[in-house]
This record gives structure tokens, sequence and C-alpha cells, in this order.
């Protein structure tokens, strides 16, 4: 007999689900040794708190009437749930706090694409801790956490997400044309983006080569003095940002790993300044990211700067699994 | 070369850069151009059954030109050569593009018969056109956009049937040359969008793989260019 399931979940037996408790355990002991409290909230919130977050790209896909009519949403990533639990639990509790969590989250698919509708993510919010040293202690706690899951050549891309928004209103683009040019730059679609930025009255083919080539900028710290050299006040400012937190990663002996990237652009719309992506080499999908969210308080009236990262656990489970199998390979 | 990559388990961007070269009808100039960025060809040139041509510093992955975005997002491709109607059939597929290589151009139209005013009709009469195609993403969106109601039935062999036989008002199809749509006593009605060959990237490769990736871009836009 078939009893199915929805596509995008799964069940999981013993033999994973030993190797998954191991790896939370890993991940959580991380967490806490930095002294990031672990936190549960509700998979079911109100859909107005969860759309306080992004409305476009971060909104609930699944949303149901409860028996008084209230509108229920399922959570679709655990930052914006924690930042409603900061403002009514710790509103005036001494900041920094350090919260973690490993919890699932939903998110709408494509029917046979391989892609998770339930799918469990393990996090870090570190409120209260402005850039730069804020995100300084965030990226070491990813490392750290990158390590204790066995991804010792996992690689973090550090960007910011004020770059482009501010470029362009340097360049005086507007609207619905600035809103298309951000689509293009987050699908990196470099062939689109040119044909676009060249049809906008007023900007010159040097301005738009300029643009096109930034995105396409990324390695160690040499490449913030050739943005510099693309020149205009927003890559400064920009540069200056993510120069300030490498500085810091530095201090902290966390700058290694670290790909300073200026074509990183994140589809959740509540980071502002510095974003990260983790990646491995053993995985062609990205583990997990994250970045400042200065911003997301406020809209839960409590005005603190955050940052934090989220992986996602089944990704770093495959990736944990290749990076063993090489491990023994090369031992053999 | 061989036909057996080493060590290859799931898609992971490490080792030889996999590239993604479409076979049908944009094989021959693919291959021209990556002779013109200095990768050897020799071997897809002959009459190998094989569908690997491993090489050292890049492999060479045939396959469908429809597949490519397929194997380039997972990673199993780290790079890829395939058509802007692939692309925009299946824009869900997070690929970088990287570079429009110019070749393989061709039009995305919606075709109707010669002298027949069925496009039309449908649409005053009926409110809905009947829209035969392969690319139901493309028309779908191409229709909202312009604001027309249309019902379309997706079909895989040769399109021009459909409104021959009264499957359908018309078509969305990609056009070449046009010879087909004359040779069926079809004709262009509108035109959708112009597809040329694009280089594609898989996002972590570009990322880790970022110097190689970076040098190959270079070559094939001058190899294009030139």
């Amino acid at each position: 007999m078939i009893h199915p399931i929805p596509p995008g979940t799964r069940d999981v037996l013993p033999e994973e689900m030993r190797e998954l408790r191991r790896l939370h355990g890993n991940l959580i002991e991380t967490f806490e040794r930095f002294g990031y409290g672990e936190v549960a909230t509700p998979a079911i919130e109100y859909d107005e708190v969860l759309g306080r977050g992004d409305g476009r790209t971060a909104a609930s896909a699944y949303r149901f009437f409860d028996e008084s009519g209230e509108l229920l949403a399922l959570r679709s990533d655990m930052t914006v749930p924690i930042a409603r639990l900061v403002a009514s639990r710790y509103a005036k509790a001494e900041m920094p706090l350090r919260l973690c969590y490993l919890a699932s989250a939903f998110r709408a698919v494509r029917p046979q694409r391989g892609q998770m509708r339930e799918f469990t993510q393990a996090g870090v919010e570190l409120i209260g801790a402005p850039a730069p040293a804020g995100t300084a202690e965030v990226v070491k706690v990813l490392e750290a956490t990158l390590d204790a899951a066995g991804l010792d050549r996992a690689v973090i891309g550090l960007g910011d997400a004020d770059l482009y928004r501010q470029l362009l209103a340097e360049l005086g683009v507007e609207g619905a044309a600035r809103d298309s040019l951000l689509e293009r730059l987050a699908m990196h679609d470099l062939v689109g983006l040119e044909a676009e930025l060249s049809e906008v009255a007023g900007i010159s083919d040097e301005q738009c080569a300029t643009c096109v080539a930034l995105t396409q900028l990324r390695g160690g710290s040499e490449v913030l003095g050739q943005a510099r050299e693309l020149g205009g006040p927003a890559v400064e400012r920009a540069t200056a940002r993510i120069q300030e937190t490498f500085e810091a990663l530095q201090e902290h002996g966390v700058a290694d790993r670290v790909q300073i990237d200026l074509g990183l652009l994140s589809d959740l719309g509540y980071y502002s300044g510095a974003i990260l992506e983790v990646y491995d080499p053993a995985l062609g999908h990205v583990l997990g990211g994250g970045g400042r969210y200065d911003e997301l308080l406020k809209r839960f009236g409590v005005d603190q700067p955050a940052a934090g990262f989220a992986l996602y656990l089944e990704r770093v489970h495959v990736a944990q699994m290749e990076e063993e199998s090489r491990r023994q390979e090369e031992a053999s | 070369m061989s036909t057996e990559v080493a060590g290859l388990g799931r898609a992971k961007p490490e080792g030889p850069l996999k590239l993604a070269v479409p076979r049908g009808a944009l094989f021959g100039e693919t291959l021209d151009v990556l002779d013109g960025a200095g990768i050897d060809t020799t071997e897809l040139r002959g009459d190998s059954r094989s569908l690997i041509f491993e090489g050292s510093e890049i492999t060479l992955v045939t396959m469908r030109p429809s597949d490519v975005p397929t194997y380039v997002e997972a990673g199993a491709a780290d790079i890829g050569i395939t058509g802007k109607d692939v692309l925009l059939e299946q824009a869900d597929r997070r690929v970088y593009e990287l570079l429009d290589l110019g070749f393989g151009r061709c039009r995305m139209v919606l075709a109707g018969r010669v002298g027949d005013e069925r496009l039309g009709e449908s649409e005053r009469r009926l409110g809905v056109m009947r829209i035969a195609t392969k690319y139901p993403r493309i028309a779908e969106r191409y229709f909202e956009e312009t604001g027309r109601q249309t019902e379309l039935i997706e079909v895989k062999g040769s399109i021009e049937l459909a409104p021959l036989v009264g499957l359908a008002d018309g078509i969305v199809d990609l056009v070449a040359t046009g010879r087909t749509l004359r040779e069926n006593n079809l004709e262009v009605r509108e035109e959708i969008v112009v597809c040329t060959a694009r280089f594609v990237a898989n996002r972590v490769a570009h990322k880790l793989r970022s110097v190689e990736i970076d040098e190959l871009t270079a070559k094939l836009r001058q190899a294009v260019t030139s």
C-alpha cells in the first residue's frame, strides 16, 4: 500500500536520524560554546507578524485560517520569529543578546526539482552588536560551526547588501527600472543587466561596464582595491564597509576562509550592510547564508542592530558525507 | 582522454572544470567558439558515441540543450552553453548567465496560417486563443504581459502540425530561417524575443573557481567578438 506524503517532505529513518542527531549536537554545542542560548518558537505564527520581514520574498507560502478566523502562516525562516521574540521578551534586556536555533522552516517548491518544502535550519542571531565587531563575531561562530560539521574546506562569501541599491541611486535609476535591474542582479543575469542598463537614459557605456565588472569582483582583499578603481561614492562606501568588516575578521584571525564578493546579493529584503553566503567544494548548492539586518528589529519596535547566519542542515549533511568519503579516499 | 571521470560521486565543483556542451543545432558553432578559446574539441568532432570527453584542464560533457540548466544548477557541470530560449523557459533554474555568445540566433514568434484570421477571430469571439507550443512558460508570460487570454496546448513534436489540423489557432515557436513555417503555409504574426547562445555557470563554481571561470569567460568573449 502506498500512503503518499506531500512533495518536498520526507520521513527520516534511524540510520540517518543518528547521523543528524550527531550533527545537531555538534552544532548546538558550538553555538553554546560561544555563549549562544538555544530558543524555540512556534512553527505557526500570525501572518501579519511574519509579513513584517519582507513581503515579497520571505512571506510564507502556507497560510490558513484558524477556528476564529485569524490568518496564520508557517514560518519561512527563523530570523523574523526571533526578531518578534526579542521585541516581546527581551525589549529591556541587556545587549548584546546571543540566541541560536535548530528548527524546521517551510517554503514553496516547484514539483520534481528535489527542493524541500520542509527543511531544517541551524543558525545564530546576535542582537545589539553593531558592525563591524558584531559581524566579525558572527563570522567567527560560522567558521567554528563549519569546522564542527567537518567542512574545513568551506568558504564564506562576504558582500554588501546596500551596494547596488546605492549605486543605482547614484546613477539616478529609480522605480520600475531599478527594481528590474536589482532582479537581474539577484539572478546574476549579466547579459540582461548590461542590456537593461544600456537602455536607461543618462547612463554612459562606461558606467554600464563598471556596474557589470563590479559583480565579477570576488577574491581576497585585493578586490577592494580593484573595486575602488572602478570609482564612485557608492562603491567607495560599500568597499569601506566591507574593508572594516574584513579588518575586524583579521583581528579575530578568521579572515582566511572569507572570500570578498562584490557580486553577492541577498534574496531576502531585510538585509542591510554585510551579507554572507557559504559554499563547500563538495556541493554544487549554497549551504547557507546570513548577514546584518540592522533595520529589521525596528519593525517590531526595538531599535537594535543585529546579524546572524543560517545553514541548511540537510545540505550540510550531504556535504559532510562527501567530505568524509573524500578524506577516506585520500587516506587510502 | 577516457570516458570515465575519476571519483565522480555527487556533483561537485572540483577537478577539471566540467563544461556542458549542447548537442543539436548549437553543437557546431559551440565547438568553433571553444576552439577559438583554445579548448581542444577534436574528439567531439569525431564519430564517437561517448558523452564525456576528459581533458587536463576542462572536461566536456555533451547533452541536450534543454538539459544544460539542470546539470549546471546542480553543479554536475560547472559551466555550460545553451540557448536563451532554454534559459527563459526554465527561468526558475538558478544559474549565472555570464556572456552572450551571439551565435545560434533565432526568434521566438507567434505564428498562424497564411491568410487565416483564426487567431483574431478566436480572441474576439471566444475570448481565448488556442496556442500550441513547446515553450509553455515563455508563451504564458508573453500573453499575460500583452493582456490576452490563451489556452496553451503543450506538444512535443512538430509544432507546425497543430494549426494545420485544427488543434490550435496558432503556435509559439522558435524560428531560425523561417523555412519550416513557409513550407507549412504558416507566417510570423508577432516576434516575442530574439534568442542567442549563452555562457552560464553554477553559482558555487562561479565563487570557488573564480579565476578559471573568469579566464575562460574572457577567452570566450574574445573568441566571439574577433
